[in-house]
């Protein structure tokens, strides 16, 4: 067994570990890095729990491997807050009890971001197609759209 | 595992002709990742192909086609206005594999080279015309799109070749291109039945057509005659009704976890009439 | 009756932040995997890839033989001699002399990580003699089915039945052929459900460590860690206090999290390694294949009608298969709701319990209850349209109200269907209009809700703060709402109350959160908890002002003189109390540890509106109404989230979700892409209305909502998809193949 050692940045950290090739970026960043708040809940790129951004790019870290991410630029949950400063739709979430377990909650906020990075006034369709990606089986979504719309409308100024 | 990210196609066709087990190219690694992490397959050499220059560029060819590279992902083709006004049926059937976070990586060169009947890009690419430019220990030669698919997960590939891009003809005047699937939810699923169309138009009537079917046979097929039930119609009822019969006829499915034969047959003849429609809204418009 | 704001609660009703909020939306919340221990090794288990095998030999040589494996364990390694459900929950947590179904673990390892563990469990060598199978819950009652194990049928199974018949269940009241006789519309259809998984994000996770003293400790995701304790220590032969179980936040349950699947597996291997933790992370595969799931039905259901709409009769048989193992299917719950929603002179129920080559069924969410509902609102619905009925009304006129004898024996107490009824007839979303292919379906649900054993500690600290211990993990903002109870009692701030769910051996005895219970009863408990402290701190009052405790009262968090002749003090606030505790009399607590009866039952009622494409039977959800009597909503926002997931999982269920299995008897569809659950652009807003009917036996009128809400879509559904299509589908899931021949057949028919 060859380890590769990859140096990258996590959320505005410089980084390194060494990776199985068979290590999926999610494992990287959770067994290496103990940054748990990407979650697993498929392994096959359908529940989005893992979700992270590289490069600016949103996808699941679990369909990354790790020593794909040697020079790039990896953004996951533990970076969206600056210091005590919650991004608004972290803030959004809580207040419109847009999570119930929390599990899938990572990653749909990470999606979200990304998404208004793209689209900063979405509608509810174009979010609920953005999103389909992350599962939730606690919610029904409703709370979830409304906590975006929010967290959107708070953003623009609106 | 060994992992390799080489910098030119050449290094990595090289590789791949001196690796001696089971070897897979990485562009996307949206296939390729959940088969490892399944235990379905364990690469012995692993070819990341992102680090090559021109592979994630998406260009006008001299013919006023496009050349698009292997790992090129569907988010990128999407953001690219010219192709999506060229070819939004091959765009729209790339943008449907997977979800945001997957479009961020899968490729079309990939969906293809997965070998699946119900992979989303290739009736698309198939009823586009698309060819691939394959580069290989012997050289690099060009091949239509249709010609690649060799049956459930295979390919006609040869060992050590890859896919280097795949190449769209120029649109020309007054044609259009849809791809029309169909799924049980309205995201996240494998295809059960999918149908490209691409046709142009003179003097109100269709000149000329191409119809790609997907999920109902081993593999995409072509079906010549269903371009056949449309060509030299206005696309009316009677025109879509023999499309419809065309493709039925052509279509060979089976029953499993996604839908019974009968459903497939039957519902491939819907949706082939109404992409045609799309396709054929589409032309007019780029008339006007 | 709707939500009536109006009755002087200062935090009730209220839609505070949750307090574990911020951990949930930074990524700082830990779950069943995210924790990790210091030498640590990585588990991974074998599965049987047949539906039903003896196993003739299991050869680990070559796995132990990898560098890095530490233990493998199997069978072998675990005690006998045990009966009954002890013993069915070791069988399944480790096949013994046969693999019962596709995925039924075999063996387990344990290296030093996940990689190696994964390589060591394909290199033990399993030798199997395949048997042949069954998985239909009708297939395997039929004469010449393969049998599963003989012998376990208990004594109500009537001679000359199949031995996988395990168990016959009959009860009822009055004359059901009278009532049949009486009627003016007889009619009898029969349904079937396929099996669901409950499908909670995060997979079964834990860590565990045991010594060779057999004392343990365990982190885990689950729904009751008391039972964990009590299932571990039985499967492992070991007494439950040796065991330390301590709960993980938790991604989601819904009743699959109240049982063991792999979790002395963990234990085991980590005594056979020398006591290193072992970390044991299902993949979603092993999730779908190895645990929940609920129980598929077959079901038959007879009902008497006079042209007003009247119920005069009803009979139901329900057949149920819950895997292997007798005891896991909810045949019996599913009898009980049946007809749990009407007031019917002559009820006949009966049922049976069948085995197959399926995973040991787990609870899901009002287990039994969506079935049944499935099949008896399916026929109303037929014969309201037969009859020219307002199907709304003809619920109303036969709805159970306090003093009807229910269906299953006990008379109602102060319950809401009424008011659900006639909250839903209000509602605007039944005047929308409908257009082409679309149809309107509604329904009616139940579900009994739950006490049970529940022991809750509360703490006065040394500033007049209060924490709240108990042992139900917060699935859905349970702290919230037990901190809002806690704070309306006491008068104080909902901010300063901290509630903690607390490990094994920090309270007695708890059952899980489950039943719809956590709220109500840890809730309950809290509040008992709450009064007793509330008791202590007017003593301390007393005694400092030197009058007799009597003459003490409390309110708005101090305590105060009781009218004029107690003498004129000052209030005392609980933070003065608090800060001189120590030299009072000492340490200010309270204690409640109850089986908590007085649970209420909670009714709602759900339209449905959809459109179906009538080419490819495809069906789009346009509207959707729940409206659900809550006893009272503590924290508002978080009722409509029970009310909003239940239907969406209900929905779910209706139309994609099931147990796809192939000829060879495994699982087809083992990821997220083949097991359809909902996604967000499948559906729309789903609207709420919070009905407050108050549950006498709770302090606060509490019911418990979280079950009830997935038992209306699957009837409701199949009414809307008849009344755009003309087709009454009566199979689940309502998948478009289904829909678009059942089309086709009513056309060509």
């Amino acid at each position: 067994m060859s380890r590769i050692h990859v140096t990258t940045t996590v959320n505005g950290d410089a980084v390194e570990f060494l990776a199985d090739p068979r290590d999926s970026l999610l494992d990287c960043l959770r067994d290496q890095l103990n940054l748990t708040g990407s979650k697993e809940g498929c392994g096959t790129g359908d529940c989005g729990a893992c979700s992270v951004t590289v490069d600016g790019t949103l996808v699941c870290s679990c369909l990354v491997l790790g020593v794909e991410a040697e020079g790039k630029r990896i953004e996951t949950v533990e970076g969206m807050a600056k210091g005590n400063d919650l991004h608004p739709l972290q803030r959004k979430f809580i207040e419109h009890a847009a999570l119930q377990c929390g599990f899938c909650t990572p990653g749909i906020l990470v999606a979200a971001k990304a998404l208004l990075a793209e689209n900063p006034d979405p509608s509810e369709s174009e979010i609920r197609f953005w999103l389909a990606g992350n599962l939730c089986r606690c919610t029904g979504y409703d709370k979830i759209i409304h906590a975006v719309q929010d967290a959107a409308a708070e953003m623009r100024g609106a | 595992m060994r992992y390799h990210a080489p910098s030119s196609v050449a290094e990595a066709v090289r590789l791949a002709a001196g690796a001696t087990g089971i070897t897979r190219f990485l562009s996307g690694g949206t296939d390729v990742l959940v088969q490892l992490r399944a235990g379905m397959v364990t690469p012995d050499d692993l070819i990341d192909l992102k680090k090559i220059p021109g592979l994630r560029e998406i260009t006008r060819t001299p013919d006023g086609g496009w050349r698009i590279g292997a790992a090129v992902s569907g988010a990128e083709m999407g953001r690219h206005a010219a192709l999506c006004s060229d070819w939004p049926g091959v765009v729209e059937g790339m943008r449907l594999v997977g979800s945001t976070q997957v479009q961020g990586r899968a490729t079309l060169a990939g969906n293809l080279c997965n070998g699946s009947p119900a992979a989303d890009s290739v009736p698309g690419m198939v009823a586009a015309g698309a060819r691939v430019v394959v580069t290989g220990p012997a050289g690099t030669r060009e091949v239509a799109v249709e010609e690649i698919p060799a049956g459930p997960g295979k390919t006609r590939l040869k060992p050590g070749e890859m896919i280097e891009a795949v190449l769209l003809p120029p649109r020309g005047a007054q044609g259009g291109d849809a791809y029309l699937r169909f799924i049980p939810r309205t995201e996240m699923d494998i295809a059960v039945v999918g149908v490209g169309v691409s046709l142009t138009l003179e003097g109100g009537k269709v000149a000329a057509a191409r119809v790609a079917i997907g999920a109902v046979a081993p593999t995409v097929l072509l079906v010549p005659e269903a371009a056949k039930a449309i060509i030299g119609t206005t696309l009316d009822d009677a025109a879509i009704a023999a499309l419809a019969d065309a493709v039925r006829a052509a279509a060979t499915p089976i029953s499993d976890k996604r839908g019974t034969a009968e459903f497939r047959k039957d519902v491939v003849g819907v949706l082939a009439g109404r992409a045609a429609r799309i396709a054929h809204d589409r032309a007019k418009g780029a008339a006007k | 009756m709707a939500k009536d704001e109006t009755q002087g609660f200062r935090l009730i009703g209220t839609r505070p932040d949750r307090p574990d909020g911020l951990d949930k939306v930074t990524g700082r919340a830990r779950y069943g995997a995210d924790i990790s221990a210091p030498g640590m090794l990585h588990a991974a288990v074998v599965r049987s890839p047949h539906a039903h095998a003896r196993i003739v030999k299991i050869d680990a040589s070559k796995a132990l033989a990898l560098p890095g494996v530490k233990a493998v364990i199997t069978r072998a390694d675990l005690p006998t001699g045990l009966t009954g459900e002890d013993w069915n929950l070791q069988e399944n947590t480790l096949a013994g002399e046969k693999a019962l179904y596709d995925g039924h673990a075999v063996a387990a390892v344990a290296a030093t990580t996940k990689l190696i563990a994964q390589d060591a469990a394909k290199l033990v060598e399993v030798t199997y003699e395949v048997l042949p199978h069954v998985t239909d819950v009708d297939a395997a009652m039929a004469a010449g089915a393969p049998v599963i194990r003989a012998g376990t049928a208990d004594h109500s199974v009537p001679e000359g039945m199949h031995p996988n018949v395990v168990k016959y269940i009959d009860f009822g009241h009055g004359d059901v052929e009278a009532g049949f006789a009486a009627a003016d519309l007889v009619r009898a259809q029969s349904y079937k459900t396929e099996a669901t998984h409950q499908g909670y994000i995060e997979p079964h996770a834990c860590m565990a460590q045991m010594g060779s003293d057999d004392r343990g400790e365990m982190w885990v995701c689950t729904q009751g860690h008391w039972y964990i304790r009590r299932m571990s220590a039985a499967v492992l032969g070991v007494d439950a206090s040796k065991l330390r179980v301590t709960p993980s936040e938790i991604g989601g349950g819904f009743g699959g999290k109240t049982t063991i699947f792999m979790e002395p597996l963990a234990l085991a291997l980590s005594k056979k390694a020398g006591g290193r933790p072992v970390k044991l992370v299902m993949s979603r595969s092993e999730v779908l294949r190895a645990t929940g799931p609920t129980a598929s039905a077959s079901m038959d259901v007879k009902l008497g009608m006079k042209k007003d709409g009247t119920l005069t009769a009803a009979k139901v048989m329900f057949r149920m298969q819950g895997g292997p193992y007798i005891g896991s299917s909810p045949v019996g719950e599913a009898l009980s709701c049946a007809l749990a929603c009407y007031d019917v002179p002559n009820v006949m129920h009966e049922g049976y319990e069948v085995l197959a080559n399926r995973p040991k069924a787990a609870a899901y969410r009002a287990p039994g209850s969506p079935m049944a509902a499935f099949a008896v609102e399916s026929l109303l619905d037929e014969m309201c349209r037969e009859l020219g009925l307002d199907p709304l009304k003809v619920r109303l006129k036969n709805a159970a109200r306090e003093g009807t004898k229910s269906s299953y024996g006990p008379t109602y107490n102060r319950i809401g269907l009424v008011e659900s009824l006639e909250a839903t007839m209000a509602h605007k979303n039944l005047l929308a209009p409908l257009g082409p292919n679309q149809g309107r379906g509604v329904a009616s649900g139940f579900w009994f809700n739950h006490g049970g054993e529940t022991s809750v500690s509360l703490a006065i600290g040394e500033d007049g703060t209060v924490t709240v211990s108990v042992g139900t993990p917060d699935i859905g903002g349970s702290r919230a709402s037990i901190a809002l109870m806690t704070g309306e009692c006491l008068g104080i701030p909902y901010e300063k109350v901290r509630v903690n769910v607390v490990e094994t051996g920090a309270l007695g005895v708890n059952e899980p959160t489950h039943g719809s219970r956590a709220t109500f009863a840890s809730g309950l408990a809290a509040v008992e908890a709450a009064r007793q402290a509330m008791a202590e701190m007017c003593r301390r009052a007393a005694a400092e002002w030197d009058i007799d405790p009597e003459a003490v009262e409390w309110r708005d968090g101090a305590a105060h003189p009781a009218g004029p002749n107690a003498g004129k003090f000052p209030p005392m606030s609980i933070a003065e109390i608090g800060a001189k505790m120590g030299g009072s009399g000492g340490p200010i607590s309270g204690h409640h540890e109850v089986t908590a009866g007085g649970f209420g039952a909670s009714f709602g009622v759900h339209v449905v509106d959809v459109e179906v494409d009538p080419e490819t039977g495809r069906t789009t959800v346009l509207r959707y109404l729940v409206v659900q009597d809550a006893g009272r909503a503590i924290h508002p926002a978080y009722v409509e989230g029970q009310y909003q997931g239940g239907a969406a999982q209900g929905i779910g269920w209706a139309l994609n979700e099931e147990y796809v299995y192939g000829a060879d008897g495994r699982l087809q569809n083992t990821v997220f892409l083949d097991y359809r659950i909902p996604v967000a652009s499948d559906l729309p807003m789903i609207d709420t209305v919070i009905v407050e009917v108050p549950n006498p036996g709770h302090p606060y009128g509490v019911r418990g909502v979280g079950e009830t809400g997935i038992t209306p879509p699957l009837p409701a559904l199949a009414n809307a998809i008849h009344a755009a299509t003309g087709a009454r589908l009566r199979s689940l899931p309502m998948s478009p193949p289904k829909v678009l021949a059942a089309i086709k057949a009513k056309a060509g028919g």
